[in-house]
């Protein structure tokens, strides 16, 4: 399975028959850091995942396993809605109040010299 | 199958009914020499992996659904066993 994003969705009136009723959604594909990676494509949808949300897919034959009996012709369906990731990463300091802080911090000491 | 890290979980509320009671893992490829090997996956958990570990990551339908006990469900990639020891030919890397 495959981390991606919605980005959009996809209409088809003339299709086939077994894809009467389906959603089509276009995906970006994710890396776990939400950065983009490789190229976007339609998946089908049995999670009923929205504009903007990260899901993930399937890839291959079982694509079509969620949609039995019926044997929709598709490679490719989000089979489920992230609702967050824990990454192993080292704690990071945040950025903004760290620059904030250093700068008082050493006007103060200045003054005191004064 | 491809050897894996174990780097991070995930957590997901509405997903195919056949995911549910396993873990989401996410798993990052790795080369011989360690390095990474594209992006990280998502795979079910078969044999209770956590954070850090180093695994065997199953990559085709059929396996990863066997490893999880799940037949015909949507699910193509499975982490199926922890990896102790790795021996290579000198001059294989």
């Amino acid at each position: 399975m495959f981390l991606g994003r919605v980005v959009g969705c996809v209409w088809a009136t003339v299709k086939h028959a077994a894809l009467e009723g389906q959603r089509m959604l276009v995906i970006q594909p994710v890396t776990p850091e939400l950065r983009n990676t490789g190229k976007r494509l339609i998946c089908l949808d049995c999670t009923g995942a929205g504009a903007g949300e990260i899901i993930y897919w399937v890839r291959g034959r079982e694509a079509s396993l969620p949609f039995a009996p019926s044997e929709p012709p598709i490679d490719t369906t989000v089979v489920g809605i992230v609702d967050s990731i824990h990454l192993k990463t080292e704690p990071k300091v945040p950025a903004a109040p760290a620059a904030a802080r250093t700068p008082t911090h050493r006007k103060g000491k200045r003054n005191g010299n004064r | 199958m491809l050897i894996a890290r174990v780097v991070g979980e995930l957590v997901a509320t509405q997903k195919h009914a056949s995911h549910e009671g396993r873990k989401l893992l996410l798993v990052q490829p790795l080369n011989l020499d360690g390095s990474n090997r594209g992006d990280a996956v998502v795979a079910l958990d078969a044999v209770d992996a956590g954070v850090g570990d180093r695994v065997l990551l199953a990559t085709e339908g059929f396996s990863a659904m066997t490893a999880v006990g799940r037949p015909n469900s949507p699910i193509d990639m499975a982490v199926i066993g922890f990896i102790d020891h790795i021996d290579l030919m000198p001059g294989v890397s």
